[in-house]
């Protein structure tokens, strides 16, 4: 259960005034169970680049296999691939559209073919997934919060059961406080169901604490593709980006600047708690007093 | 939040039928439409000929946005082109079983392909050099005197703008809903018609509430900056004829007066 992406291309309205280069000759993969964030500046191409997964965009050159099957060969079913690779994009008003919430949500495992029946228990286990609650069922989407919205949105799509789950922005519009539900709710379900989950931000300290693997896009091309903390050590070029690394990973590049000896890779507020306080500890012992200020003596 | 909206088929470039008021280019329209029914012989339709190509020139575009305008004419075309040639009686040219091709009807077939072609290509002018808004603004402007016998104008012509500007906002958002709902497994291409209409439920549903929502908040920040209709209100462009559109008249009389000129003396 793979994707991979070699040399992919992608160009909207080729060969006129208005052709623009979303993306540049991009090579991925991404390997199963992977807890994947994409970043990148609004227009850098990431939305794109997701789109191009599930073919939902066909490239303008370069091909994309998924279990080393190209998935723009003639035959290829693409409607399988699209239940297996599950895409919830930014604004869940694009999809809602049943009279109550639990149809909503049958809609996709109904449409691979179950029953309402079978697609009934899909959708009960995928709202219980993202944490929406029973009694909200049977309410109209649109007269949900934003927050709960988003969470039938995802659900629509996990009900599918799909081996890949990828979200674009599913943070956007929300309050730090719902944010943060469904961040964790998505880690979550990472853990639970052990599938390949890609998250889309522009907002590193949203995914910073949550992915293993950081995909960082900049008008078109994958820049970096590494851990969180290996890509933040480039927080200069990221600020040129116009991204910006999480404030932690600046206060603690200020520190060592200053020279307290932290571990400036920690990415998170706990991590850099632990870092800060062992570097004080380090600091007020003797041994390391000595050094610092011999140090200074023959500066 | 907008990208650059390609909308009608308006084709940016800086040259003199850009600049000229809208109101400059309608009557422009109305004038070349006139002549190509006034002249009705080959030297006539020379003389609208090398106006027409005179145009094309000075607008800068380039000629095949010109013609693609005709692609969508292209039926009628053939339509009336075959049925003039068959079914007007005179002298017969070439006959097969009861189709009789007349030497009239040739005549008239040419002409009124070459009415059509040059029609669509004439207003096309005015469309590529104008963008949509400039148009409704003209219309407004020119058409004000109705005020007087209570067409509401103003509104009308601010009805027409919106409506226009909301094509491109809905296309997108359709795209969107449309990738959306193919990404949960929905088949906007297979099936007979029942079923297809079907299909469209997830897709309109969407599609609507957002227009819905969409003119909602357009009407709330209006009223927010006191809009309250046509009644006093001034533009933050007006119209004004400029040294350009008074030449543009002058040529467009002199224009005018050559096929009125040609009809008379049935050249």
């Amino acid at each position: 259960m793979s994707i991979e992406l070699k040399n992919v291309t992608y160009t909207y309205s080729p060969g006129t005034s208005y052709e623009i280069h979303a993306l540049k000759d991009i090579n991925l993969m991404i390997p199963d169970g992977q807890f994947i964030g994409v970043i990148g500046h609004t227009g850098s191409g990431k939305s794109t680049l997701i789109q191009h997964l599930n073919a939902l965009i066909q490239p303008t050159s370069g091909t994309i296999l998924y279990n080393g099957e190209d998935i723009w060969a003639e035959k290829y079913n693409r409607k399988a691939l699209r239940s297996e690779v599950g895409l919830v994009f930014q604004y869940p008003e694009h999809q809602l559209f049943e009279s109550d919430v639990l149809s909503d949500v049958c809609f996709g495992p109904m449409n691979q073919g179950l029953t309402r029946e079978e697609a009934e228990v899909e959708a009960r286990k995928a709202l219980q997934q993202v944490g929406f609650k029973e009694k909200n069922y049977g309410k109209s989407p649109f007269e949900l919060s934003g927050g709960q919205k988003k969470r039938v949105a995802i659900a629509g799509v996990l009900a599918m059961n799909p081996k890949i789950l990828i979200l674009d922005e599913p943070t956007a519009g929300l309050d730090p406080k719902g944010r943060d539900d469904i961040l964790d709710q998505i880690a979550e379900l990472h853990k639970l169901r052990g599938i390949t989950i890609i998250l889309v931000s522009h907002s590193m300290e949203d995914i910073a604490k949550y992915v293993e693997r950081l995909i960082v896009m900049n008008q078109g091309e994958a820049v970096f593709d590494d851990t969180p903390k290996a890509v933040f050590a480039h927080y200069q070029e990221l600020e040129f980006m116009g991204l910006a690394a999480p404030q932690i990973t600046y206060i603690m590049h200020a520190l060592k600047e200053h020279g307290l000896p932290v571990d400036e890779e920690a990415t998170t507020v706990e991590e850099a708690r632990g870092s800060i306080l062992s570097a004080l500890k380090e600091m007020h012992s003797p041994l390391f007093h000595e050094e610092v200020t011999g140090g200074q003596e023959n500066a | 939040m907008l990208r650059d909206i390609t909308l009608g088929q308006y084709y940016p470039a800086n040259s003199v039928l850009h600049k000229l008021d809208p109101r400059t280019k309608l009557a422009g329209t109305m004038v070349f439409i006139i002549s190509v029914f006034l002249f009705h012989t080959l030297p006539g339709y020379a003389v609208a000929t090398l106006f027409l190509a005179a145009m094309i020139a000075v607008s800068k575009v380039p000629v095949k946005f010109m013609f693609k305008g005709l692609k969508a004419i292209v039926m009628i075309l053939m339509i009336t082109v075959v049925f003039n040639m068959i079914l007007t009686p005179g002298e017969v040219l070439w006959k097969l079983g009861f189709l009789k091709v007349t030497r009239e009807g040739v005549q008239l077939a040419v002409r009124m392909a070459i009415r059509l072609t040059y029609l669509v290509i004439g207003s096309s002018i005015m469309t590529l050099t104008t963008t949509p808004n400039q148009l409704t603004d003209g219309l407004e402007k020119a058409l004000r005197p109705l005020n007087k016998i209570h067409v509401p104008v103003h509104e009308i012509s601010m009805m027409m703008s919106i409506a226009l500007r909301f094509i491109p906002i809905l296309l997108e958002e359709t795209d969107k809903i449309m990738k959306a709902q193919i990404a949960r497994g929905a088949d906007f291409e297979n099936g007979n018609l029942i079923q297809k209409a079907k299909n469209m439920v997830p897709l309109l549903v969407p599609l609507f509430i957002s227009a819905f929502r969409r003119a909602n908040d357009l009407a709330m920040a209006m009223e927010a900056r006191c809009y309250h209709g046509g009644e006093d209100r001034t533009q933050m462009k007006p119209l004004k004829y400029a040294a350009w559109d008074r030449a543009a008249y002058g040529i467009l009389a002199a224009y005018l007066a050559v096929a009125i000129a040609f009809r008379v003396a049935g050249i």
